[in-house]
């Protein structure tokens, strides 16, 4: 520092002539080290006597003086600046390099960890509890399916015993033949009974009359009237049902065949057993005007 | 310019040659750090205001960076070494403020 110790003994030293080398003294009115030299500055203040007040401070044009014009103090202070840079950079990487945790003390890893064992069993509190909604949505879902398909089955078997529906099965076809027009609606309505009493589960007549709860039964002027239709001879019921059931509840001593084929009435009934019997005739469910569901 | 020089060397040589400090200093590295800034401030204050010497400085240097260090290590093993390094932070943060202030003071006169 050519520039800096010529001025530095240029001035006194008087004003400030800490003993301290760079202690913190709190005295002080700063309170920092302030890295004089008085042995130095003495000495200095010694060899050249030049002014009597306190120099005043390095200005603009010394400092860029001293920084063009190196000297001994700025190589300490880039030995100081290298090994700083060297430092900070060396923080910065291993900051950047790694994580967060390798710097963190033990209590505050314990915490950490501490936390995240919180956390996980919250979160896996909350697994359960999904998995548990889950199940009871799919087995929601399972049992509504369930309840759609037997619903399902019901509206089946409804439309059959109503009557909505085509069906098909065993059963029996059965031909009154009269020529003399003698079968009265009693008798037909009386055939229907034992049918059903046999366990028949559709009836049609004709083809065209599908037997249902509601049919009934009546003496017309071209014949039998069953649900506002003319039944012409010679008289077809098909029914599904079970076929020696049916068949047997026809020819019982005082049933259908006997009361056709005796002298008074004098028509023929042939019964003929057919495993798949086809009923296409429906009613249309009529629309309840009074009746609600209770 | 050396100090620029030496700074950017520095940087260099701790971003190329990628030295590694033991395990165990790598908590006092920060604190370091702050204690050298510290330093420099009063070294460069101390240069404005003409009584500046290279060996105080060199000596300030490495026993701030040691003590603040060692301070912390002490505190790590009593177990309060982060409330100790807290404090030795706070305290060179308000150095580096002051010694700060004074530099602003003389080169700026405000």
């Amino acid at each position: 520092m050519p520039e800096y110790e010529p001025k530095h003994g240029a001035t006194e030293e008087s004003s400030v002539e800490p003993v301290e080398t760079e202690s913190v003294e709190p005295d002080e009115a700063e309170g920092l080290d302030k890295l004089d030299q008085p042995v130095e500055s003495k000495r200095d203040k010694l060899d050249q006597p030049d002014g009597s007040d306190p120099r005043p401070p390095v200005d603009w044009r010394e400092l860029v003086r001293d920084f063009v014009k190196p000297g001994r103090a700025q190589v300490v202070f880039a030995a100081i600046l290298l090994i700083l840079g060297l430092g900070v950079a060396m923080q910065v990487r291993s900051q950047a390099q790694q994580t967060d945790y390798s710097t963190m003390r033990r209590a505050d890893l314990v915490q950490l960890l501490d936390d995240l064992n919180s956390e996980s069993r919250r979160l896996e509190a909350e697994i359960a509890q999904l998995e548990e909604t889950k199940r009871q949505l799919q087995s929601g879902a399972d049992s509504e399916r369930v309840a759609r398909e037997e619903a399902q089955r019901r509206l089946d078997v409804l439309a059959i015993l109503g009557g909505t529906a085509p069906a098909q099965g065993s059963g029996i076809r059965v031909v009154i033949d009269d020529p003399n027009h003698k079968v009265t609606p009693e008798l037909l309505l009386n055939t229907i009974e034992e049918l059903r009493d046999a366990g028949a589960e559709v009836i049609a007549i004709n083809q065209t009359v599908r037997v249902v709860a509601s049919t009934w039964f009546a003496s017309g002027r071209g014949g039998i009237v069953v649900d506002d239709q003319t039944i012409t001879a010679p008289i077809s019921i098909d029914v599904i049902g079970e076929p020696h059931a049916l068949t047997e509840a026809l020819r019982f001593s005082g049933g259908l065949v006997s009361e056709v084929q005796n002298s008074r009435v004098g028509g023929t009934v042939s019964i003929v057993s057919d495993p798949k019997v086809t009923i296409e005739a429906v009613v249309s469910p009529p629309i309840g005007k009074f009746a609600k569901p209770a | 310019m050396f100090a620029i020089v030496g700074l950017i060397l520095g940087i260099a040589l701790g971003i190329y040659l990628e030295p590694t400090l033991p395990v165990g200093l790598q908590p006092y590295l920060p604190i370091a750090i702050v204690a050298a800034l510290d330093a420099l401030f009063g070294g460069f204050r101390a240069y404005l205001e003409r009584v500046f010497d290279d060996k105080v400085f060199v000596v300030s240097f490495t026993s701030n960076v040691l003590i603040a260090a060692l301070i912390v290590w002490v505190g790590d093993q009593i177990g309060v070494g982060a409330q100790l390094s807290t404090a030795v932070v706070v305290v060179l943060g308000i150095r580096i403020f002051t010694n700060a202030a004074a530099i602003r003071r003389a080169l700026f006169h405000a």
